[in-house]
């Protein structure tokens, strides 16, 4: 048997080559299948807990509740409001824009600090420290009647404040 | 009797050779490093059936069903601690098995590969380390893929959807603990049983342990497998199984309270093996931190064995003794120039009005520039000046990157508290 391989390798070598590489091939092939199936497994999962991006309003107050240059956080919605020093209002993402950790605002410091890695945000949510790099997100807010109403659906990205973003009454 | 005795035998056989070279039995050539990680990984095997009997792999059941594990079911604290503590015992001996490879010059030609797969192993280990770590669905575990997962989100153009591969969706759920669970206990324990085995046949196909390069051709002196390697085995193995059931009696692995995505613990911190890696963070644009800078690592620890003679002279620590002093040196010096660095920026983090600046330029390529000057720098000096080997040199490169390491650790567990900022250990308040 073993002789026989050998007399095939000397006398047949191009084909032996193409055979070995033949098998290379469909072995890499069944690799290469399985882990499509398994990504797409763990994508089919990703499809099916996409949240339904219907607007989901959440009151947060009347304006009279809220002084000029201070942060209330709102649970339900899990944001914090910032009625800014002209009192025109901010509805900020708690989610730390650096790695995620939920942000508490630090009522002495008069700055939000993330827990994580330090990052320390303004008032109106700018970075005032790294490794953050960019403000922390904001979402839609509505002030319909004397009350403040806003948006969690989406959170809108930023790369710096701008007085626009501020809703004024 | 004796038929089956013989089959024992015969078996052992299959993973070792007949007979081995008495040189490589020494203890002090290997300590033992990679006979310790397999007897580890044998525990966390047998610990981690034990486990998934009870284990349920859902947000609300998880947290309860690891309190049912440790107050209703029979010796369940113990086993879990003998997993918590085999899993963590395995990342410092393996770390140690890679520096003895390579002060002891073992990755060079021939065994190439097995450094490769060695590397691989350890990546591996680490992710099993942390996706077991999640598993609990504490407020560990929750911050903890929390931050993972968002870091995978710096990568470049596959990052978001990544990371909503392994979140299973936009946001962290059932989905996210499902995929950790697969991985932990499926995927990664099949990976490392494929890649041991592979592991351990490279070992005997490269003739054993690296030896001692002679001048005159003397006729190496070999002793059989059985007794003599496979005893010292055993005194080693059992010795460090008896370790850690001890440990896993007095000390309890850590369990918080139940996850809450409303609040994360201050300060929140990473498993110890990856403290040097949040240290990183702390200091680094995330896109640096988390990919590049890892990136260049592994590319580098993965090249390292086809540049030509960077491996130490086999069998020999350190390669010699100006090898040894070197060594010394490295570890002293980056020990002190890594405390420097830390402790500078620390100053410029709360000097600078931050926001004004480009932080990917001044927290990324400027310091990546900087340090890559350095490297290049002190290799030159080393080589060209000192006269150094190429071999010797990176030893002490890979000596330095430990270092730092090692020192970026310790200063994350013990000396990071409130916010991550600098402080005593005794002044932290309970911790
Ligand atoms: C799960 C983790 C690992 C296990 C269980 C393991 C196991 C082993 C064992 C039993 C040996 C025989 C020699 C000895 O006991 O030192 C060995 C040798 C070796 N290991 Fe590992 N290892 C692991 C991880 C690694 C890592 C992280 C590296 C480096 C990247 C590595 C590279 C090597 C090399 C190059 C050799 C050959 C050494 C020589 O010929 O002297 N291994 N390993
Ligand atoms: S997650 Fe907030 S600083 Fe890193």
């Amino acid at each position: 048997m073993l002789d026989n391989q050998n007399n095939d390798t000397k006398t047949n070598p191009d084909r032996r080559q193409f055979m070995k590489r033949l098998w290379a091939f469909f072995g890499l092939a069944a690799v290469a299948e399985f882990a499509w199936l398994g990504l797409s497994f763990m994508n089919s999962r990703k499809d099916r807990n996409r949240p339904v991006k219907t607007a989901s309003i959440v009151t947060a107050g009347a304006v009279e509740q809220f002084t000029p240059a201070t942060v209330t956080a709102i649970p339900v919605g899990q944001f914090y409001l910032a009625c800014l020093a002209d009192g025109s209002f901010l509805a900020l993402s708690r989610t730390c824009t650096h790695l995620g950790c939920s942000v508490p605002w630090d009522e002495e410091k008069n700055q939000f600090v993330c827990p994580c890695h330090g990052s320390t945000f303004s008032l109106n949510g700018e970075v005032l420290s790294a490794p953050a790099p960019r403000p922390l997100d904001t979402y839609p807010v509505r002030i319909e009647n004397g009350i403040v109403k806003v948006d969690t659906s989406v959170p809108r990205k930023r790369e710096r404040f701008e007085s626009a973003q501020a809703t004024r009454i | 009797m004796k038929q089956s005795r013989r089959s024992i035998t015969d078996l052992i056989l299959h993973l070792h050779p007949q007979t081995v070279p008495r040189e490589t039995l020494r203890v002090t050539l290997s300590w033992g490093l990679g006979g310790m990680a397999a007897v580890l990984v044998g525990l966390l095997f047998l610990t981690g059936i034990l486990l998934l009997l009870v284990y349920q792999s859902s947000p609300t059941n998880a947290y309860a069903s690891i309190l049912t594990l440790t107050r209703e079911v029979p010796f369940g604290l113990w086993i879990r601690n003998i997993h918590h503590w085999s899993a963590n015992l395995l990342v410092i001996v393996a770390v140690l098995h890679l520096l003895r490879v390579v002060l002891t010059g073992a990755f060079g030609p021939g065994r190439r590969l097995n450094w490769m797969i060695g590397l691989l192993l350890l990546f591996l280990l680490l992710a099993s380390n942390f996706t077991g770590y999640l598993l609990p669905w504490d407020q560990l575990a929750y911050w903890a893929v929390t931050i993972c997962t968002s870091m995978l989100g710096y990568i470049p153009l596959c990052g978001p959807w990544l990371q909503e591969l392994f979140r299973g969706g936009a946001e962290i759920g059932p989905g996210t603990l499902a995929n950790f669970f697969v991985l932990h206990a499926a995927f990664i324990p099949g990976g490392l049983f494929i890649l041991l085995l592979w592991h351990f046949w490279l070992v005997r196909k490269a003739g054993g342990l690296v030896q001692v390069e002679r001048e005159e051709p003397v006729p190496v002196e070999r002793v059989p497998t059985v007794p003599d390697l496979v005893v010292r085995e055993a005194a080693f193995g059992l010795v460090l199984v008896a370790l850690v059931l001890i440990l896993a009696v007095v000390w309890n692995a850590p369990l918080l309270d139940q996850a809450n995505p409303g609040m994360s613990p201050n300060p929140a911190k990473a498993p110890w093996y990856f403290m040097g890696f949040q240290e990183l963070l702390l200091h680094l644009h995330p896109v640096f931190a988390v990919f590049v800078w890892p990136l260049l690592g592994a590319a580098a620890l993965l090249c390292v064995p086809f540049w030509r003679e960077s491996a130490l002279p086999g069998g020999v620590w350190f390669g010699s003794e100006r090898g040894r002093t070197l060594a010394v040196w490295t570890i002293v010096a980056g020990t002190f120039a890594t405390l420097a660095m830390i402790l500078l920026d620390n100053l410029l983090l709360h000097a600078s009005n931050v926001a004004a600046l480009d932080t990917l330029v001044t927290r990324g390529l400027l310091p990546t520039g900087l340090l890559a000057g350095l490297l290049a720098g002190l290799y030159l000096w080393l080589t060209r000046k000192q006269h150094y080997s190429r071999a010797e040199t990176v030893m002490a490169g890979i000596l330095l990157a430990m270092v730092v390491l090692v020192v970026c650790t310790i200063i994350g567990v013990w000396f990071r508290g409130a916010e991550m900022h600098l402080a005593w250990p005794w002044g932290q308040g309970g911790g």
